[in-house]
């Protein structure tokens, strides 16, 4: 992987092997499925019209720990006005979440990366502003969605999963650390 | 809820002079508040506060560090129309954001 880098023109480039991009792009997919799936219990509400119109989502948080942490309450103490803002805006919440994460698989494929069994090469992708805020939405979200996964809860379980005895444990401790430090490179071409 | 009266009535000159608190809080009864997380990164948040509320690097960094080590930070406080906007956008962004009355 080469990080992020302003050129001089203005455009924001990385590039990254094969495997990283695959690696990136299946995460952020995996985002999408999860929000997709927490949307898909509206779309099947009683109230068409009010599906449509977006104000109709769910009132309730959601079960599955990564989701409560992508779209949390936004009443800390109350739970009816939680539970009324919610309703008004969690889809359009995820629909954003959901804009960001294939923003960020588009700029994948258009830097290159193939489908699984073409001939692989290294992905450089480059992004205009508008890209870069998707990039550093979804990375967010996808740092959120490991570190429930890994149990991190503190600075210092930032450190103790890379001491887990579980190697699948450690090898994603490593790939969240990894997506931390691209998402630094990319935050540091934007101050 | 204490309302402002008539802008253009004038007060008697023996009445007390309005707490400053109170009328602060009149003005801006809500607040967003981002609480700490071991995800976001430092400079990530920094950069949210400058770019998303328009803040100097100075004052989005003394936000960051004051999430960082005090884990919270009233970050804006306004109607809560707005406060509800910016807890919105803050969740687009990853951060953990709640809005409530500033009653502290």
């Amino acid at each position: 992987m080469k990080p992020f880098k302003r050129r001089r023109r203005g455009g924001i480039t990385a590039s990254f092997e094969p495997g990283e991009a695959h690696l990136i792009a299946s995460l952020a997919a995996q985002v999408v499925e999860l929000l997709r799936d927490r949307n898909g219990e509206s779309e099947s509400s009683p109230d068409p019209l009010a599906s449509q119109l977006g104000i109709g989502g769910p009132a309730l948080p959601p079960e599955d720990p990564v989701l409560q942490r992508l779209l949390p309450d936004a009443y800390a103490d109350d739970a009816a006005d939680a539970a009324e803002f919610r309703r008004y805006t969690e889809q359009s919440l995820t629909s954003a979440k959901v804009a960001n994460a294939e923003a960020l698989i588009g700029s994948l494929v258009d830097g290159g990366l193939q489908h699984d069994g073409e001939e692989e090469q290294v992905v450089e992708v480059e992004l205009d502003p508008a890209a870069a805020q998707a990039w550093l939405r979804s990375l967010t979200d996808i740092r959120l969605a490991l570190s429930v996964r890994l149990g991190i809860e503190s600075d210092e379980d930032t450190l103790l999963v890379h001491e887990s005895d579980d190697e699948a444990v450690v090898a994603v401790a490593e790939i969240y650390d990894w997506l931390g430090f691209v998402q630094e490179t990319l935050v540091g071409t934007l101050d | 809820m204490r309302h402002n009266g008539g802008v253009t009535s004038t007060a008697p000159v023996e009445l007390d002079q309005p707490d400053a608190d109170t009328v602060v809080r009149t003005e801006n009864p809500w607040v967003t508040i981002v609480w700490n997380d071991p995800v976001n990164l430092m400079s990530y948040v920094t950069y949210v506060f400058k770019s998303y509320f328009g803040y100097t690097d100075e004052k989005a960094t003394e936000l960051m560090m004051a999430v960082h080590h005090e884990g919270r930070a009233v970050v804006s406080s306004g109607s809560r129309e707005e406060m509800e906007r910016h807890v919105q956008a803050m969740h687009e962004y990853g951060l953990w954001a709640t809005l409530q009355r500033d009653d502290a």
